[in-house]
C-alpha cells in the first residue's frame, strides 16, 4: 500500500495542471453561475458550476452580501430540473451560503414540497437544510411533517429528522420538547443509527429531568439497544445515573454496574472501551469493579490498532493517578510500548509507569527515559518532566538521581515552555525536600550563566534571593549572581541587584562585600538598574555603618505584594496626581471571582431569557461605582467586600431575583438584581419589601425602590441597613417583591395606564459570618504563617460527624469561612484519609487571617479536624473558632 | 463530558498540507486563518508518522486527531480530548472507504479534485453539525451516489447525465457487492 510519494518539488507544476480548479478565479464562476437562469437548464453543467462555487468556499474565500444573495438567488431556480444529482448540490450550497431570514423565504415552498416528496433522499436532505436554515416561525408550520419524519419507516429520512431535532433543541427547545412520544418510539426503532440518533435526543429533551434519565436507562439497560454507537450514548448515561444516584445510596453494590460490565464483553470494541473507560470513572471505583476493566484495557494494549493502543494507555495513564496499584499488572505490556513508533502512546507509557512504579524500579526507568527524550518532541518532554516530579516527590529518598535527570535535560536544547516546566520542577522539589536544596540551587545557578530566556533567569533569581541566603554556605552564590549583572540584560541585571540585596538583608557577614557590588551598579547604563541599587543602599544603610537590617526592611525586601496586580493597575491609573500620595491600602484587595460559568442545565448556549443578567455586576470596581452613584450610600464609608449573586428565585420563574450583599463597616446593602421575563408585561415602583425581624442587630434604614422595569432588562433596587460598628452581625431577611405591573401590548410595546399592585415571594437571604471576609491569597503561605505572630495563634479539634467524603468537609469548611484556599491545597485526593488545607483571608477591619486546617478520617466515616489560626489581631483568631464551632 | 459523541471536523488535505475539503462543525477556529493554522499545526505534527496501513492517532491542544494517509491525500477527524477514540476513528474509517468507494479505488488528489462534488457530499452524508449520521463507508457511498432521475421527470431532461448516472450507480452498486 505504501507508495513512494512523488517528489513534491518537480511534482508543483503539474500538480497545477491536472487540477480542475487551476487558475479559478471568484468573478468568473459567479459569471458563469447564470447559466443558473437559463430556460433550458443543463443539469450537469448546473452541477459543475455549483461544485466550482462550493471549492472556493472551502478554499476559504469570502463571498460579499450581494454575491452571496446573488447566488442564492439564482440557485432557487434549480429547484425546476428533477436531476436529483443537481438537487443535493443545490441543498449543499443552501447550506453553506446560509441565507438570511428574509430570503429563505423564497427556498422554504420548495424544500416543504421536497420534504412530501416521494423519494427518500429528497425528503431527508430538505428536512436538514430547512432545519438549518429556518428560524422559530416557520418550524411550527412544519412541524407536523416534521414528527411525522421522526417514525418515517425510511432510516435516512427518520435520522435526518431526528439529528436536526437535536440542533433545533438549542434554539427552540419548547417545540422540540412536544416530540418526546415520536422520538420515544424512534428508540425502538430496527435501524441502527436511528435508535442511536433518537436516543441522543430523547436524552437531550429531558437533560433535567433526573427521574426520566433514570427510568430511560433503567428500561434499556434491560433490553437490547443494537447499534453500538447508541450503545456507548447509553454506557455514558448510564455512569450519569450512577454518578448522580451514588448520593444517596451507601449500601454495597452500585446500581447498574452489572450493565457496565456486561458491556465488557461486548462485540465491538467501541463499546467495550467506552464500558472500560466509565468503569474507570466511577466515583470512589474499589480495585474488585476496577478489575475487568483494567483486564480488557491491557488486551487492547497489544493490539495492531494505534488508535485502540492510544485509547488504552490514555486511560491507564489516568487511573494511575488515583490507583496506582491496579496498574501495575500492565506494567510488562507498558514497557514494551516505550519503543512504540506512535510518540504519543509511548510517552503515555512512560509516564504512566512513572506513576506506578516502586522505588526499586526507579533507577532502571530513568536510564530507558534518557534514550528515549531525545528523539521526542519538547511537548512530550513536559509530560515527562512533569511525572518526573511527582515521581520525585512520591520518593524522596530517590531524589538524587532524578535531580540529575532534571539538571541534564536541562543543559540540552529545548524551547521555553520545555525548559520552564523544568524550572518549575527543580523548584518545587528543592521547596519540598530539604536535602535537594543545596544542589537543585547550584544546578539552577549553572543555569542562568547560559541561559537565553530572560524570564527564567528573573524567576531563577528571585528564588535564589528566597532560599540562597538560608543555605549553609550563601556566599558561593555571590558570583553566579555578580555574574549576571555584569553579562546580561537590563531586566536580568535588575533582577540580579534584588537579590544581592536579599543576601545582603539576611547575611550580616556578607553585607559590606554585597554594599561593593551594589555600589558598581550605581553606574549601570540603564534607570531601573541603578534605581533598585540605590534603594537598596539607602534601606539596608550602605552608606555608611553597617546597621543591624530591621524588620521594616525584611518586610519590604520579602513580603509579598498582597493586592492583587490588576486591582492595583486600576487603582493606579484611577490616581490623579495630586499632593496626596498614592495609598497602596485603598486597593481593593478581593480577588476578582471568575466569571460564574453558566450552569449546563439550560443548554450549551443561553438566549434571550435563559441568559443570566450581566451589566453592572460583575466586579468589585462595578459595584463600588455604582453603589457611589446612589446618594443615600455616599456617607457609608468604604466598600469592604460584596458578595457572590445569591440566587432568590428558581431558574425559568416569572421573575429572576438574585442579591448582591455589600458590606460596610457599619451598614449592609442589599442589592437585588431584576429580570422580568414576561414579555407583555412592564413592572413599576419595584420595591422589596424585607422583614429583618430575624436578624436582630440589624436596622432598616433606607429603601431605593426601581421606577420601571421592562421585559429582560436587568434593574436594580437597594435595601440599606445600619448594623453596629465593626461586628460580624448575622441573620435571616425574608423578602417580598412588590410592584405595580402593567399589561403591554407586544405588537406595539405601549403599555397600559392603568395597573395593578401585586407581590412575589422571594426566597429567604441570610447574611452569615464567612460575608465579613474577603477572599485574598497569599503567594507563599509558609512565609506569610511564619511572619505573624506564634502568641496569636488558636489552636484546637473539633469533630465534624459523618460525613460524604475528606473532599466534601473541606470544601464546607472552606466555604463556611469564605476564604481563599492556597497552593492547591482545596483539592483532595480520592481514597485518602488525611488532608491538610491552608487558606487566607482578610477579615472585617483590614485584619489578616491564615487557617491551617488538617482533617483526618476517624472510624468509618467521621471527619474530625484540627483548626490553627494565625492572625494579626487575637480576638479574630477567637472569632474565627468561634464562626466553626457554631456552624 | 459532552454527553452526545461530538466531531470537530473533518479534513482532507494534500500531501503539501493544503486543502482538497474540509468541513468544520464548530466555532473553534472560526476565522479562516484559524483554521488553517489549525490544519498547518496538525499537517506537521502527522508529517514524519507512518499513517498508511492503520489509522494514527495524535493529541493536538485539546483535541484528538485520528488520520490516515494514502498516496497524496490525508484524511483526518477531529474531536475534544474526552471523546472515545475509537468513535473517532470509526468515522475516519467510514470517511476513507466512502471515498475509495466512490473514487474506484484511485484515492488520490486527481481524483479527489476532479469528483469534489462526491467528497462534498461525502462529508455531508457522514456528520450533521457535529453529530454523526452515519460510519458505514458503504452505506454513506450509496446515498452519495444515487443519481438516477426523479420518478416524474420529463424523458427530454433524461439524457447523457442520466445515462452517466446510471453507469455510476451501476458501477458503485458492483463496488458494494
Amino acid at each position: 500500500m505504501a507508495q513512494p510519494l512523488v517528489k513534491k518539488d518537480d511534482d508543483r507544476d503539474d500538480d497545477f495542471e491536472f487540477s480542475p480548479f487551476y487558475g479559478i478565479e471568484k468573478g468568473a464562476v459567479l459569471q458563469e453561475a447564470r447559466v443558473f437562469n437559463d430556460p433550458q437548464l443543463d443539469a450537469r453543467r448546473c452541477s459543475q458550476v455549483i461544485t466550482k462555487l462550493l471549492y472556493l468556499l472551502n478554499q476559504g474565500e469570502n463571498f460579499t452580501k450581494v454575491e452571496a444573495t446573488e447566488v442564492f438567488f439564482s440557485v432557487t431556480k434549480l429547484f425546476q430540473s428533477k436531476d436529483i444529482g443537481l438537487r443535493r448540490m443545490v441543498y449543499l450550497i443552501i447550506k453553506e451560503i446560509s441565507p438570511s431570514a428574509d430570503e429563505v423565504i423564497i427556498v422554504t415552498s420548495s424544500l416543504m414540497k421536497d420534504m412530501n416528496s416521494r423519494t427518500d433522499m429528497y425528503r431527508a436532505n430538505a428536512i436538514r437544510v430547512l432545519c438549518r436554515i429556518t428560524d422559530g416561525t416557520l418550524l411550527t408550520q412544519i412541524e407536523r411533517y416534521l414528527k411525522q419524519a421522526i417514525v418515517d419507516k425510511n432510516p435516512i429520512v427518520a435520522s435526518a429528522a431526528l439529528v436536526s431535532g437535536f440542533h433545533l433543541l438549542q434554539t427552540t427547545p419548547e417545540i422540540v420538547k412536544r416530540w418526546s412520544n415520536e422520538v420515544q418510539e424512534a428508540v425502538q426503532s430496527r435501524a441502527a443509527l436511528v435508535q442511536f440518533h433518537a436516543l441522543a435526543l430523547l436524552h437531550q429533551i429531558r437533560q433535567n429531568d433526573r427521574l426520566a434519565i433514570s427510568k430511560l436507562v433503567t428500561s434499556l439497560t434491560r433490553g437490547s439497544v443494537r447499534s453500538p454507537l447508541a450503545q456507548c450514548l447509553l454506557v455514558r448515561y448510564t455512569s450519569q445515573v450512577i454518578r448522580e444516584s451514588s448520593m444517596n445510596n451507601q449500601t454495597g453494590d452500585r446500581p447498574f454496574y452489572d450493565y457496565l460490565e456486561g458491556c465488557l464483553r461486548h462485540k465491538a470494541e467501541m463499546v467495550i472501551f467506552e464500558a472500560a473507560r466509565a468503569i474507570t470513572e466511577l466515583n470512589g471505583v474499589t480495585s474488585r469493579e476496577l478489575t475487568p476493566a483494567i483486564t480488557v484495557l491491557q488486551l487492547f494494549l497489544s493490539s495492531s490498532k494505534p488508535v485502540l493502543r492510544f485509547a488504552a494507555v490514555r486511560t491507564l495513564n489516568k487511573v494511575a493517578m488515583s490507583h496506582p496499584m491496579a496498574v501495575t499488572n500492565c506494567n510488562i505490556d507498558m514497557e514494551s510500548l516505550i519503543s512504540d513508533q506512535n510518540r504519543s502512546i509511548a510517552t503515555l507509557a512512560i509516564t504512566t509507569l512513572l506513576k506506578t512504579g516502586n522505588e526499586s524500579s526507579v533507577d532502571r526507568l530513568m536510564k530507558q527515559i534518557t534514550n528515549f527524550m531525545s528523539d521526542i518532541a519538547d511537548e512530550f518532554k513536559i509530560v515527562v518532566v512533569e511525572a518526573i516530579k511527582s515521581l520525585c516527590l512520591k520518593f524522596p529518598l530517590k531524589y538524587r538521581s532524578l535531580m540529575n535527570f532534571l539538571s541534564n535535560i536541562l543543559r540540552e536544547e529545548g524551547g521555553f515552555e520545555y525548559k520552564k516546566a523544568i524550572v518549575d520542577s527543580i523548584v518545587i522539589l528543592i521547596r519540598d525536600i530539604p536535602d535537594a536544596k543545596e544542589s537543585g540551587l547550584l544546578h539552577l545557578c549553572e543555569f542562568i550563566e547560559d541561559c537565553e530566556f530572560t524570564y527564567l533567569s528573573t524567576q531563577i533569581l528571585h528564588f535564589l534571593g528566597n532560599e540562597g541566603p538560608k543555605t549553609g554556605d550563601p556566599s558561593k552564590y555571590i558570583r553566579y549572581i555578580y555574574n549576571r549583572v555584569i553579562l546580561e540584560n537590563a531586566t536580568v541585571r535588575a533582577a540580579a541587584v534584588s537579590t544581592l540585596a536579599k543576601f545582603g538583608a539576611l547575611v550580616d557577614s556578607l553585607k559590606p562585600r554585597i554594599f561593593v557590588l551594589l555600589r558598581r551598579c550605581l553606574f549601570d547604563n540603564d534607570d531601573e538598574v541603578r534605581d533598585r541599587a540605590t534603594l537598596y543602599l539607602n534601606t539596608l544603610g550602605g552608606d555608611g555603618t553597617v546597621v543591624e537590617t530591621d524588620k521594616d526592611v525584611k518586610e519590604f525586601l520579602f513580603g509579598s505584594l498582597d493586592v492583587p496586580l490588576t486591582n492595583l493597575e486600576t487603582s493606579l491609573k484611577n490616581y490623579e496626581p495630586s499632593e496626596e500620595p498614592f495609598d497602596i491600602n485603598s486597593v481593593p484587595r478581593e480577588v476578582k471571582s471568575q466569571p460564574l460559568t453558566e450552569k449546563k442545565t439550560q443548554g450549551k448556549k443561553p438566549t434571550g431569557l435563559g441568559a443570566p443578567p450581566t451589566g453592572p455586576t460583575s466586579t468589585v470596581d462595578g459595584y463600588e461605582k455604582l453603589l457611589l452613584s446612589v446618594p443615600e450610600f455616599a456617607s457609608f464609608g468604604k466598600l469592604f467586600k460584596s458578595s457572590a449573586p445569591v440566587e432568590l428565585t428558581e431558574a425559568e420563574t416569572e421573575y429572576a431575583v438574585n442579591v448582591v450583599k455589600h458590606i460596610f463597616d457599619n451598614h449592609v446593602v442589599f442589592q437585588y438584581n431584576i429580570t422580568n421575563t414576561i414579555p407583555e408585561q412592564l413592572l413599576e415602583n419595584v420595591t422589596v419589601i424585607v422583614d429583618a425581624s430575624d436578624a436582630e442587630e440589624f436596622g432598616e434604614l433606607v429603601t431605593k425602590p426601581l421606577k420601571s422595569l421592562p421585559y429582560d432588562t436587568p434593574g436594580q433596587t437597594y435595601v440599606a441597613f445600619e448594623k453596629p460598628e465593626g461586628v460580624p452581625a448575622v441573620g435571616k431577611f425574608s423578602n417580598m417583591l412588590r410592584f405595580i405591573v402593567k399589561e403591554v401590548d407586544p405588537s406595539t410595546g405601549e403599555a397600559d395606564d392603568d395597573g395593578v399592585e401585586d407581590e412575589y415571594q422571594l426566597e429567604d437571604l441570610e447574611v452569615v459570618a464567612a460575608d465579613y471576609m474577603l477572599k485574598v491569597g497569599v503567594s507563599n503561605f509558609r512565609n506569610a504563617w511564619e511572619s505573624l505572630d506564634l502568641d496569636n495563634e488558636r489552636v484546637d479539634e473539633y469533630g465534624l460527624g459523618a460525613r460524604e467524603s475528606l473532599a466534601e468537609a473541606v470544601s464546607a469548611v472552606t466555604s463556611l469561612l469564605g476564604m481563599q484556599p492556597c497552593e492547591g491545597t482545596e483539592v483532595v485526593a480520592s481514597n485518602s484519609r488525611s488532608h491538610t488545607c491552608l487558606l487566607s483571608g482578610v477579615y472585617l477591619g483590614n485584619v489578616r487571617v491564615l487557617v491551617r486546617l488538617s482533617f483526618g478520617i476517624v472510624g468509618q466515616k467521621e471527619v474530625a479536624m484540627k483548626l490553627a489560626v494565625r492572625s494579626e489581631d487575637v480576638s479574630i483568631s477567637d472569632v474565627i473558632h468561634e464562626i466553626v464551632a457554631s456552624g | 463530558m459532552t454527553v452526545c459523541p461530538t466531531i470537530k471536523n473533518i479534513l482532507l488535505l494534500d500531501s503539501d498540507g493544503k486543502r482538497v475539503a474540509v468541513k468544520y462543525y464548530t466555532d473553534e477556529w472560526p476565522t479562516n486563518s484559524e483554521k488553517l493554522a489549525f490544519e498547518k499545526s496538525v499537517f506537521t505534527k502527522t508529517q514524519k508518522t507512518n499513517a498508511r496501513t492503520e489509522a494514527e492517532i495524535t493529541m493536538l491542544e485539546n483535541n484528538i486527531i485520528v488520520y490516515r494517509f494514502v498516496q497524496d491525500l490525508n484524511f483526518f477527524v477531529t474531536g475534544g480530548d474526552d471523546e472515545n477514540e475509537l468513535i473517532l476513528a470509526s468515522v475516519l474509517q467510514g470517511f476513507y472507504d466512502a471515498v475509495t468507494l466512490l473514487l474506484r479505488n484511485n484515492v488520490d488528489q486527481k481524483e479527489a479534485l476532479e469528483n469534489l462534488d462526491l467528497i462534498l457530499l461525502c462529508l455531508d452524508e457522514i456528520v450533521d453539525g457535529g453529530i454523526i449520521l452515519e460510519t458505514d463507508g458503504n452505506i454513506i457511498a450509496g446515498k452519495v451516489a444515487t443519481h438516477s432521475m426523479d420518478d416524474g421527470a420529463p424523458l427530454s431532461e433524461q439524457t447523457i447525465s442520466q445515462a452517466l448516472a446510471t453507469a455510476r450507480e451501476h458501477l458503485t452498486r458492483s463496488l458494494l457487492r
